[in-house]
């Protein structure tokens, strides 16, 4: 009965993890370049939405909030690839990285001036008491994050394979000199792309908050989801979802049976082994060019 | 009658390098008009002008009347000019029905959330997609190849899928970027049916560049012969290959 537990509460961290990782690999996909803030994106999803919801703020019904704070996340996304990441087109791959990484330190830092930078919990009906089923007591919060996830993802799939929007995504980040003479607007759906991520991130993030305090410097597990995304094949966004979930179930088996100290490292071992055997990730869509 | 597509001087230089020089060429509706050339003498640069890749240094552009300089690379797909590539540019991780199905996106008049909801209305558009892009794939005979990926295919199938996803398009102007380099003798046959039939049935005006002149003097009603990014020679097939300064470009001095 312990280890369906432990399964449960892994598999509810694995889906922040996995969302998370999405919107990494979304954007590696879409524009070939690593968005190093998205751990950040997720913190300040959380935030909007406890800034909108919780009382000693705006005090809005929370599903009112949870929508609004997706929407803005997804507006913000959609502008900053407008006003800022469109115009380091053309520049190499570092000068994005160290943006991205630039970026997150703004969001940890302005998200603290305005929430502070002491842990808040979320007001939120997902959080609320425990299921028993059978001797086994599961969080609420734990199952509303995988069913969330789980909604979220048939959300995707549909989206990518339903509609010429997803479909044009998809093309753009498989071949963008092809996308553009198909009549993509290329540009402007790399900026969907962004806005996309964004809304995936608010969504994480109220997941997230729902399962315990945030503070600013929440989105550092966004590094953990960088694991993630990579045990995953960065490029495939089922793998993004399994590898967050693999990361997410290590860890707390990890905890309960390895010493203390070797625990914590239980996850990046994975990734080194991954990255020995499997270089492309477990679910890689990559295949070696043959010449 | 104007001509469909109307190239006027135009000129595009790399720094100190002119790509093409003060080039002037109208292709008219229904022919095919082939460009040969020389390597390096600005034949695919021709093309990534006419697709908007690259603007150019001077010169006008128009198409059906239409100036092209006003639009970007993705607009052009909409006034009807397809193209491929030389070195073929297809979405690599996706099956053959759903790169010709890319090709459809300009036809595209439901909304995000009536395809989100999946209405009766996607499903009918969906269906009209459907069909148009399984006319290409009879008239190219792709048959066997629908649902595999083009990761996998053998190079002369990706090559008459590229020329597939153009078509899906349904364009007026069909650019081809060498549809017969890598090809085998027989296959290079086939494609010369093919660009025969997309003139003759589908109504559809074909610009190409190609090196095979046995497929050139087959296919085209006039050809544009082109060294260092300027017009050598222009004509029918015949006139260009007995011009002596093409056969002085392609073989030297003395040769003729």
């Amino acid at each position: 009965m312990e280890v369906l537990q432990l399964l449960v509460s892994g598999l509810a961290n694995g889906c922040v993890y996995g969302l998370i990782a999405l919107g990494f690999v979304l954007i590696y996909k879409a524009t070939e370049a690593v968005n190093f803030a998205q751990g950040d994106f997720m913190m300040l999803g959380a935030f909007v939405t406890l800034g909108l919801t919780n009382a000693q703020y705006m005090d809005l019904p929370f599903w009112v909030a949870a929508p609004m704070a997706i929407a803005i996340m997804a507006v913000l996304g959609y502008l900053l690839d407008f006003f800022v990441l469109r115009h380091l087109f053309g520049q190499s791959q570092t000068a994005v990285v160290i943006l991205t990484i630039a970026l997150g330190f703004v969001i940890r830092f302005i998200a603290g001036a305005i929430w502070g930078h002491e842990p808040q919990t979320l007001e939120s009906p997902l959080a609320v008491g425990d299921l028993r089923v059978g001797g086994v007591v599961l969080g609420m919060a734990d199952v509303a994050v995988i069913i969330v996830t789980v909604l979220l993802t048939l959300f995707l799939y549909q989206f990518f394979q339903r509609t010429k929007l997803g479909l044009a995504m998809q093309a753009a980040s498989q071949n963008q000199m092809a996308a553009y003479f198909m009549g993509i607007p290329v540009r402007r759906v790399q900026g969907m792309i962004w806005g996309l991520s964004g809304a995936v991130a608010a969504v994480a993030g109220i997941l997230f908050a729902s399962k315990g305090a945030i503070d600013p410097n929440a989105g550092l597990l966004g590094i953990k989801a960088f694991a993630a995304a990579v045990i995953g094949g960065f490029g495939s966004l089922p793998g993004a979802l399994a590898g967050g979930l693999i990361v997410g179930v290590i860890e707390p088996f990890a905890a309960r049976y390895l010493a203390a100290g070797y625990s914590q490292i239980a996850p990046y071992a994975l990734l080194l082994f991954v990255l020995v055997f499997r270089p492309h990730g477990l679910f890689s869509q990559v295949r070696t060019k043959k010449v | 009658m104007s001509a469909l597509l109307d190239i006027r001087n135009a000129t595009l230089k790399f720094g100190g390098v002119v790509a093409v020089n003060d080039l002037s060429f109208t292709v008219e509706e229904g022919e095919v008009y082939a460009i040969v050339g020389p390597n390096g003498a600005g034949k695919s640069t021709v093309f990534n002008l006419i697709s908007r890749f690259y603007d150019p240094f001077s010169g006008a552009i128009t198409f059906d009347g239409n100036n092209l300089l006003d639009r970007k690379a993705d607009e052009v797909a909409d006034l009807g000019i397809a193209r491929t590539f030389q070195n073929i540019e297809l979405f690599e991780h996706a099956t053959v029905l759903q790169n010709l199905l890319v090709g459809r996106h300009r036809h595209r008049r439901t909304t995000l959330v009536e395809e989100m909801l999946f209405t009766p209305r996607v499903r009918r558009e969906e269906k009209r997609h459907r069909e148009a892009v399984e006319e290409v794939i009879d008239f190219l005979d792709l048959q066997p190849y629908r649902n595999k990926m083009i990761a996998g295919l053998p190079y002369g199938v990706r090559k008459v899928v590229e020329v597939g996803r153009a078509l899906a398009t349904g364009p007026r102007l069909l650019l081809l970027d060498e549809p017969a380099s890598g090809l085998s003798v027989e296959e290079t046959q086939d494609m010369r049916w093919w660009i025969d039939d997309i003139r003759k049935q589908m109504g559809i005006t074909v610009l190409m560049v190609e090196h095979d002149m046995g497929l050139v003097s087959g296919v085209s009603d006039r050809v544009l012969a082109l060294a260092d990014g300027a017009k050598l020679a222009e004509g029918t097939p015949a006139e260009v290959q007995s011009d002596p300064a093409v056969i002085e470009a392609y073989l030297g001095a003395g040769a003729a």
